[in-house]
């Protein structure tokens, strides 16, 4: 009695499906739209990295050891006062101080290396399927290097390390979240459908895998790899470790939602409109839960995320040659490295707004998940 | 005991009052221009369906509306110098012009004006003793000792009729029942001998029985400490129970208002003369049923139930080790006859909505047998059935839920809701299944066109309806129809009930009606089952037994259904039940 | 009743523990191979001839060449006794070498729940009861940050700031002269000095989240009838505050001290590596790569113990909070 409900509904909700409503709801929360925004931007970052990367990520050149990040610049002046659209970065020196023997990159003045958008740069296969050359940004001057976010101790371009960094990580956490969705998925739908006895074994081993201390494990378990494994059966067997940990959440939220729904009044119809089990499941139960498993998902991802990075940060997870933010973090270990180049800390940046995208993100459609919730009594 | 005289002047009132709740859309005036008058020992009810804004009426007097809303306009003038015991207090109190944070408004909450609502179980601190909450308000607004406290929340449980008040004193919420709760919510607002009391639907979660006994100790309160009540309710027989005055509100508006006879006898407004019409037909058979059943008697016994029975398995404990058991439905005998209806009547706890489950096998029984007539004349056992005998079976008994918002799929449009039990019959797809729920939206007065929409933008009524065409999408014999009136507001129920008449003509139906509601029965029901934990006390013609009662459980229930005539109130005598051991 | 539960909490604990330290001692055999292959692998890297013969009574001397559960068995019965074994890379008693460690850890994971609790509270209910407020998206937003912020990246950039701004090494409990010095005021003082900057690293993210919990539960809460009926008895807004939705909203904060403070010690295996902290973090770390299997048990065990432990605690805290989980 107490809640108000504005009766000047809307008209053109009366025909809008769930996924429509939760469209609407979800617009509102700005935070989450640009969550949704930076989310598609790294994931098309991941897809494309070899695009968005200027140069291979493994390519060293031992004169730009810890080459500082260039300023990109995209008015070019010329010595007459006239100008046009064209970016440039300021090419850098190596000098030796002459006393002290340090190294230090001084600005070339007025030496100018000019780029191209969408040029052609170093050639490469995406997927392993088209060999293109086309880059977003490539120096005009075949050969010559840039480095917007730096080098590293080897000389590798930071940026394209980054970016090549987004594939790994950002497909660890989706494929480590598909991973647990699958044993959650089916673990929490066969506790809660059926509920009883099976419903208790499950619950008994949930309360058990959720009170081992994480981390730990997960060091055990990766310390258990064995060392001559490749770089791809390494990525998948991180992955199974990370979802092996992270299924109990998820199978917690499926469990609840079938347990509430299987005393929902529309199933209990569905039921005595003579649906058979899998007709119930599908058609009647999965779709009022499809939103809420969305929403956990992508919360789960930046979990999957930070737990790659920190594993692969301690040396157990993943390893090179194979690039991820934490293996890019790895060489930020060192005092001494940071203090000296400390732009070997833009993967983490990355790390942090992926997750806090994902979980922006999450919010909002955790917020939208139920669009008649408010709706009705 | 018919209305008592208006004693002098008021001690409150409400002038002109806005209230509005700022939404997206702009604000909403949930309070519009509303302006009564309290006065001592006497009641006024304000009365109004769901959304008519008297729950926010109620709440905006002591200015404790729930955020975002705000009082915008109006006046509440509390005149203290004319309450008991409001003698050397200031005079004359605008409570609007009160800051709702500010320590003035904050010494006449409880103090002056008292409130008690609607669910007993959660307006109360669950983790909090009873006697710590009313405690609370004794020490807030007179300074006295923690044991001084103490004694007089035992009285004041004892005063309001809680067994065993010294050790109740220190029991958790949740170990009240439903009534017990509401009195000690009472007992807590009696703490500081306020002035004026408001009550919320204090007895609307409250059994029939349970509602009777809260309603007789607010009133022997109100003569004791001749305070003011304020009432408010959805319900009009509970109104002509005690109401001296009434204010009937809709949409946030004040539609009229007027002492209780007035109201009742000569209604002004189409509004208010169609709420009591509504309530008032549903004291009496349907006379459309009546002739229906002139024309064509009921046949023989299409379900016969013989000693069902139902016993839950209660499992606690981490390995579900400790088992108790609660027996649901005992050894019940009940028969149902082609084309009649019979309705099962009881309190919450009785059993009906199980036993309506059983009947279907949502549940299954522990035990006893029912017997069904199918269409083709042969007779089985229910309880006996495989799965694929079952599905073949609940295409002719169907069911029709009491929840209108939580039996449709949301996520479903109607097509989709009234075709799946078609379309898994494999009966009718595509078009001829479209066609087919247009006319099934038809026959239950919708609109064909509104096949397309989703139950969202569909009123709680017109969803009942929609739950009806699903239930007779199949061409039912039976259908177990369970508390289908309760979640509607009452000037819809006849219109539903209504329906199911013109539905049980034309599609030559049987139902059992479940409901906790004399009244409904009485108007739907040709033959009425009561039961009493788990079992049936007393069957019979419906009105046999609402005129002389066998079971002095029935009569007891009876007597406490409040009666929509305000001349006729005290007449009855109330019955208590007392189980004999 | 309340002790009949607690005795019933307790009793459950046992076979528990005992599940745990299965899945421990299963986890430290799970690698392939066992400490001599990588003690062997170590010394052929560095040109030394291993004798098979030798390596082979090794394995039967410590037992290595026996089925999983006689090891098991052997280890369990040990550690029932409070003898963890022997740890093939210091050649000396795990128990030796665990204790200081361990209990450095659980100094630091108590001075950051006290840290985090001291923080979270006041900011959780201010920020729910100031909901949108200019103050609620900043405690927000930084929370949003704290949470999405790895606690060795936090470490890192600490590290860098403190070297590159201060000169000075963050790293660390102790200064270098009470590193080995017994236990004195002075060391004591020393420690505290050194502790809040891995207080203030762990702390963050806990923190932010136990902000978050605390603002959503006690929004919940807000909305509740009984805060109505509390309101409407006279009660000023802050009495009313603390004592009704607040109390409730401490439940499920109550509830996460079981897993908050395990969870603290076994999160701060990172950043006790980062910043080269003596707690147990950075032993086992080296222990799980060098397969020293009887230490890395040892510490994984006691891990666990100290999350059931922390269950456990909380189970019982709930338990007096709450009449009704005393009752169910």
């Amino acid at each position: 009695m107490a809640t108000v409900v504005d009766p000047r509904a809307h008209a053109h909700t009366e025909v809008a499906s769930q996924w429509r409503l939760m469209w609407w709801s979800f617009r509102r929360h700005r935070l989450a739209m640009i969550g949704l925004t930076i989310v598609i931007l790294l994931y098309l970052i991941a897809l494309f990295a070899e695009f968005f990367a200027p140069f291979d990520p493994q390519a060293a050149r031992a004169r730009d050891v810890y080459h500082p990040p260039q300023r990109i610049h995209f008015v070019d002046t010329a010595e007459d006062g006239s100008w046009r659209l064209n970016p440039w970065v300021q090419d850098y020196k190596l000098e030796r101080d002459k006393f002290t023997l340090q190294q230090t990159y001084v600005p070339l003045e007025g030496e100018r290396i000019r780029l191209d958008f969408l040029g052609s740069g170093e050639p490469y296969t995406l997927w392993g399927l088209f060999a293109l050359e086309t880059r977003l940004l490539v120096p005009e001057e075949q050969g010559r290097r840039f480095y917007l976010f730096g080098a590293d101790r080897l000389g590798r371009d930071m940026l394209s390390r980054t970016l090549h960094g987004t594939r790994i990580s950002m497909s660890i956490g989706l494929v480590g979240v598909l991973v647990s969705l699958l044993l959650g998925l089916t673990l929490g739908g066969i506790s809660g459908y059926y509920g009883g006895t099976v419903d208790m074994v499950i619950q008994r081993i949930i309360e058990f895998v959720l009170s081992l201390p994480t981390i730990p494990i997960w060091l055990g378990l990766a310390a258990a790899l064995p060392a001559d494994w490749t770089a791809l059966q390494r990525y998948f067997a991180i992955t199974l470790i990370l979802s092996l940990i992270g299924w109990t959440e998820l199978a917690r939220v499926v469990r609840g939602r079938f347990l509430a729904l299987r005393t929902e009044d529309f199933v209990t119809a569905a039921t005595l409109d003579g649906c058979s089990e899998k007709r119930l499941i599908f058609r009647h139960m999965l779709p009022s839960m499809a939103s809420h498993i969305i929403a956990s998902v992508t919360l789960a991802i930046p979990l999957m995320i930070l737990a790659e990075t920190s594993l692969s940060f301690l040396g157990l997870g993943l390893q090179q040659p194979i690039i991820s933010w934490g293996v890019l973090l790895k060489e930020a270990q060192n005092i001494r490295s940071i203090a000296q180049a400390p732009w070997l800390f833009i993967p983490g940046v990355f790390v942090v707004v992926a997750v806090l995208a994902l979980n922006f993100l999450g919010d909002g459609l955790r917020d939208a998940a139920d669009p008649y919730a408010q709706s009705g009594r | 005991m018919t209305g008592r005289p208006t004693t002098g002047e008021p001690v409150l009132e409400v002038r002109n009052l806005v209230t509005e709740f700022p939404l997206r859309t702009g604000p909403f005036r949930a309070v519009d221009g509303v302006s009564f008058e309290l006065h001592a020992g006497r009641t006024l009810c304000v009365v109004g369906e769901s959304g008519s804004g008297k729950s926010v009426t109620a709440r905006s007097i002591l200015q404790i509306v729930d955020q975002p809303g705000r009082l915008v306009e109006g006046e509440i003038l509390l005149h203290r110098h004319r309450t008991a015991k409001g003698a050397g207090a200031d005079d004359t109190v605008d409570l609007a012009r009160l800051n709702p944070r500010s320590s003035a408004i904050r010494a006449i909450r409880g103090r002056d004006v008292a409130m008690i609502f609607q669910e007993p179980m959660s307006s109360l601190s669950p983790v909090h003793t009873i006697g710590d909450q009313i405690g609370e308000s004794i020490r807030l607004h007179g300074a006295t000792s923690r044991r001084d406290a103490r004694r007089r929340t035992i009285d004041l449980l004892r005063q309001v009729e809680i067994p065993d008040p010294e050790s109740a004193i220190d029991r958790y919420t949740f170990e009240y029942s439903g009534g017990m709760r509401q009195r000690a919510m009472i007992a807590m607002a009696l703490a500081c001998n306020p002035s004026i009391l408001i009550a919320d639907e204090p007895t609307t979660a409250l059994d029939v029985t349970t509602q009777a006994e809260i309603l007789d100790l607010i009133r022997r309160l109100q003569q004791s400490h001749g305070m003011a009540v304020m009432f408010i309710t959805h319900d009009m027989g509970v109104v002509a129970e005690i109401a001296d005055e009434i204010v009937v509100m809709r949409h946030g508006k004040l539609v009229e208002r007027g002492d209780v006879f007035a109201i009742f006898e000569r209604p002004e407004h189409a509004y208010t003369r169609m709420l009591i019409d509504a309530v008032k037909a549903l004291d009496r058979p349907s006379r459309r049923r009546l002739a229906m059943r002139a024309a064509k008697p009921p046949g023989a016994a299409v379900l016969d139930i013989d000693g069902l029975e139902k016993v839950f398995h209660l499992s606690s404990g981490w390995f579900g080790r400790k088992r108790s058991t609660l027996k649901a439905v005992s050894d019940l005998d009940l028969r149902l006859r082609a084309g009649e209806n019979l309705g099962v009547v009881g309190e919450s706890g009785s059993g009906k909505t199980t036993l309506g489950r059983c009947i279907l096998r949502v549940l299954e029984p522990s035990g006893g047998t029912i017997r069904y007539e199918t269409r083709s004349g042969e007779a089985v056992d229910l309880t006996a059935l495989d799965r694929a005998a079952l599905t073949r079976i609940r295409r002719e008994i169907r069911m029709v839920f009491q929840d209108p918002f939580a039996s449709l799929n949301p996520r479903m449009t109607v097509q989709q809701v009234i075709g799946e039990p078609l379309l898994v019959a494999g009966l009718l797809s595509g078009r001829d299944l479209a066609r087919r729920v247009g006319e099934l939206l038809e026959m239950v007065g919708l609109p064909a066109a509104s096949m397309e929409r989703y139950p969202h933008a569909f009123s709680g009524g017109q969803r009942q309806r929609i739950g009806i065409a699903r239930a007779i999408a199949l061409d039912p014999k039976v259908i177990v129809a369970d508390e289908p009136t309760s979640a509607l507001d009452v000037s819809i129920r006849t219109q539903v009930l209504d329906l199911l008449l013109d539905l049980q003509e034309r599609l030559d139906l049987s139902f059992v009606f479940i409901s906790h509601d004399i009244g409904v029965i009485r108007y739907f029901c040709d033959r009425i089952a009561v039961m009493y934990k788990g079992g049936i006390v007393e069957t019979g013609e419906t009105e046999t037994v609402c005129a002389a009662p066998d079971h002095a459980y029935t009569r007891s229930l009876l007597s406490a259904v409040p009666h929509p005539d305000p001349r006729v109130r005290g007449e009855k005598k109330r019955h208590r039940y007392v189980e004999q051991a | 009743m309340l002790a009949a539960f607690i005795l019933k909490r307790l009793l459950w604990a046992i076979p528990f523990l005992f599940a745990v330290s299965i899945v421990a001692f299963a986890l430290i055999q799970a690698p392939p191979g066992d400490y001599l292959t990588t003690f062997a692998a170590t010394l052929a890297a560095s040109g030394d001839v291993v004798d098979s013969e030798r390596l082979d009574a090794l394995r039967t001397r410590y037992g290595l060449d026996q089925p999983f559960l006689v090891q098991y068995w052997k280890w369990i019965s040990g550690v029932l006794q409070g003898d963890f074994g022997i740890s093939f890379e210091w050649q000396q008693p795990v128990s030796g070498l665990i204790w200081e460690r361990m209990g450095l850890s659980v100094c630091l994971a108590v001075s950051t729940l006290l840290f985090t609790w001291a923080l979270a509270f006041p900011i959780g209910i201010y920020s729910a009861v100031r909901k949108y407020s200019i103050g609620d998206y900043i405690v927000s937003t930084l929370g949003f940050i704290g949470l999405a912020t790895p606690n060795f990246l936090l470490a890192l950039v600490l590290m860098y700031i403190g070297v590159v701004h201060f000169g000075t090494d963050v790293g660390g409990l102790f200064s270098d002269r009470y590193q080995a010095a017994p236990w004195s005021w002075g060391k004591f003082v020393d420690l505290l000095t050194h502790i809040w900057v891995p207080v203030v690293i762990l702390g963050t993210s806990a923190t932010a989240s136990l902000i978050r919990i605390m603002r959503a539960n006690l929004l919940d809460e807000l909305n509740k009838p009984y805060v109505t009926t509390a309101r409407a008895k006279g009660l000023s807004e802050f009495r009313l505050l603390v004592k009704y939705p607040v109390r409730l909203a401490l439940n499920p904060f109550i509830s996460t001290i079981g897993w908050a403070f395990p969870q603290l010690i076994s999160g701060a295996v990172i950043t006790a590596f980062v910043l080269s902290l003596p707690t147990a973090g950075p032993l086992l770390l080296q222990a799980l790569l060098a397969q020293d299997m009887y230490l890395a048990g040892a510490f994984i065990l006691l891990l666990c113990c100290l999350t059931v432990v922390g269950m456990l605690v909380s189970d019982i805290l709930l338990a007096l909070v709450d009449p009704r989980v005393r009752y169910r």
